[in-house]
């Protein structure tokens, strides 16, 4: 008799994934995701999130989430059997990587999967607020060309001072471009690089006293959070311009929008804020500002070598391989 | 000099007027209601045209000043000055090269990253309240993708270098091959543009090279192509290109030039994979103010008999 495969059947023989967020890969990946694990998704649930964690995830090994998950920490802490947890950003800052290694359970990152993506928009944005291009193209597309003549100069990019806040992968990722630009290049990192030639600062506001753009590419922890105060964007100066494709509490900003609304930095270009998806509205108003929704990472073809690299660590994961990309906690607790 | 009459076709740059203004006898064309009268009257004094990328000098402005010496073009594009004619006349001919090279690449790029990656409808996305109902969509990723250049001269040179940086691999066409680069040249426009995913217009507007953006080109292109236009606005079938990119024929388009500036096709202003600048591909203060001391000059070496600084002719 032809044996019946039904979606039930599959399942049961299907390793246990529980999915919070979900992470941004389940807009197209669901399906194929759910056709290789058995998916726990406790949105699609009525009860509370406690409630189903403790009925139905209390042998779940293996946890999927993204980085928007604030109260990760508290659901891991009901959930007794968990082994592994694979989170879909290159960020770490929602884990509580302390918790985890005293628990035992291994982090799965995508650390290098995006890099050229973020480094790309980081870029992009630089290139937009120097040169105006979203405001020019609002412009033109509002029938004002014909209207009040010549859109008002910019200001050009070569030879420009360019501070790059972390130099890790994507700081390194911005440098290779920015040379290509004429940039002059130096950069604040936790520990200089000693095969890197720019210009080394262990302070940022010395960094930004010497730089007309500062470009943010560390990681967010506790020694980053508001790093770009007051101090520094006064340092900036009145023709200084920011740029903030990591995380959005990096900078104070509060502090950032009085500065933007005084006109005491020149502009900012802004991927990521302190309370996502809500943004500044004083901001709004301003045209030297250029706008992204959290979208560094999402490119098509990002999305796909995420679901890869996801889907390769938690089946190495499941059968009992190295994974792929694992955090090596020495590296991230200080 | 101050007695040497110099006519100023049209408003390009409020520093270079006043310095014209400083130094010469400025005539401002635009502000000439009868224009025939005035040439009948003051042809004898114009010794120098000061033009730019959309008024220069033509045929009939060259004959009805019969003491025309120089033309000093504020910009790199030479296609509104009737090369042949100053050569006839002897007439030197005097543009912006260089000073300007780096922000049109620049802006080249900048195009690129704002196509693919949807800058311009991500700021508005943000601006209109629309990211608190959910996430933009996903966009397209720009490193690895084949970038063609068309023309690889100064211009074309610093785009390609630029390109490089993003891991972009580079191809180009040019009107024959450059011995001293890597990159991978096609003979014909159409083989560069099956070739690559996305093609930059990169080289000087002349009768050859007007329209080399036609229909067959942009359908060689494609619909997951995007099309770059740093060049001038005659270098693209406008009408074509309008009617592939609203029927989903091409996949986009960064266009910093039109075919009747300032004047753009309404019917892509709609469309989130076109962006639409206003010709300001050396529109930075300081490029626009190395630009009008060259202008000055290439003005003040003519009438002082010394060397040109970037003579054409």
């Amino acid at each position: 008799m032809a044996q019946i495969h039904t979606n039930q059947t599959l399942s049961v023989n299907l390793p246990e994934v529980l999915v919070l967020g979900p992470p941004s890969i389940f807009r197209i990946y669901e399906k194929h995701l759910s056709q290789k694990f058995m998916l726990l998704k406790p949105w699609e649930s009525p009860i509370p999130l406690e409630e189903f964690l403790s009925i139905h995830a209390q042998n779940t090994t293996a946890v999927l989430t993204s980085s928007v998950v604030a109260y990760l920490s508290s659901a891991l802490r009901l959930l007794p059997s968990v082994r592994l947890v694979v989170t879909s950003s290159v960020g770490l800052d929602h884990i509580d990587l302390k918790e985890c290694r005293r628990r035992g359970i291994s982090v799965a990152y995508a650390p290098s999967v995006f890099s050229a993506d973020v480094a790309n928009l980081a870029v992009g944005l630089w290139v937009d607020v120097l040169r105006k291009i979203s405001a020019a193209n609002c412009f033109l597309k509002t029938g004002l060309w014909p209207v009040k003549g010549d859109y008002p100069l910019a200001t050009k990019l070569g030879g420009k001072r360019v501070g790059i806040i972390g130099l890790g992968r994507i700081g390194r990722e911005v440098a290779k471009r920015l040379e290509a630009f004429g940039s002059k290049i130096s950069y604040q990192s936790r520990e200089k690089k000693p095969s890197v030639s720019y210009p080394f600062y262990t302070d940022v506001c010395e960094l930004a006293s010497n730089s007309d753009v500062l470009i943010i590419c560390c990681a967010l922890n506790d020694q980053t959070y508001h790093l770009i105060n007051r101090e520094v964007l006064q340092a900036l100066g009145r023709q200084g311009v920011i740029i903030n494709a990591a995380r959005g509490a990096i900078i104070d900003e509060k502090a950032l929008v009085q500065f933007l609304q005084e006109g005491k930095i020149a502009g900012a270009g802004l991927d990521v804020f302190e309370h996502e998806p809500n943004v500044p509205e004083e901001l709004l108003e301003l045209d030297n500002v250029v706008f992204s929704p959290h979208s560094a990472v999402f490119t098509e073809e990002s999305c796909k070598d995420l679901y890869d690299l996801v889907v390769g660590n938690l089946k190495a994961f499941f059968s009992n391989k190295p994974l792929l990309s694992p955090v090596q906690f020495d590296d991230f607790m200080r | 000099m101050e007695s040497i009459g110099v006519l100023m076709i049209c408003p390009m740059n409020s520093y270079l007027e006043q310095e014209l203004d400083k130094r010469f006898k400025l005539f401002r064309y635009w502000n000439i209601p009868q224009t025939q009268q005035f040439l009948k009257e003051n042809s004898n004094s114009i010794r120098a045209v000061v033009g730019n990328s959309m008024a220069g000098a033509d045929a009939q402005l060259i004959e009805s000043l019969p003491k025309l010496e120089i033309v000093s073009s504020f910009s790199v594009g030479l296609d509104k000055i009737d090369l042949n004619k100053c050569k006839e006349k002897g007439i030197r001919v005097t543009n912006t090269p260089d000073v300007l090279t780096e922000d049109v690449a620049d802006l080249a790029i900048g195009l690129m990253l704002a196509v693919l990656r949807r800058l311009c409808e991500c700021d508005r996305y943000v601006r209109k309240g629309l990211w608190k109902t959910g996430d933009f969509k996903l966009t397209t990723k720009f490193t690895g993708k084949s970038v063609g250049i068309i023309g690889l001269g100064r211009i074309g040179t610093a785009i390609a270098k630029r390109a490089e940086a993003f891991d972009c691999p580079i191809s180009y066409y040019s009107r024959s091959e450059k011995a001293d680069t890597n990159y991978k040249y096609y003979p014909s426009v159409i083989d560069l543009a099956s070739n690559c995913q996305i093609l930059v217009v990169a080289c000087s507007l002349t009768p050859e090279t007007r329209h080399i953006i036609n229909r067959e080109v942009i359908d060689a292109l494609g619909p997951k192509g995007v099309l770059i236009n740093i060049g001038r606005g005659p270098h693209v079938d406008e009408a074509e290109l309008v009617s592939a990119l609203v029927e989903g024929r091409l996949g986009g388009a960064g266009l910093d030039v039109f075919e009747n500036e300032p004047e753009a096709p309404e019917e892509l202003f709609g469309l989130d994979n076109v962006v639409l600048l206003p010709h300001v591909g050396s529109g930075t203060i300081e490029t626009r103010t190395a630009m009008a001391d060259l202008v000055l000059g290439n003005l003040e070496a003519h009438f002082l008999n010394k060397p040109l600084l970037t003579p054409v002719v």
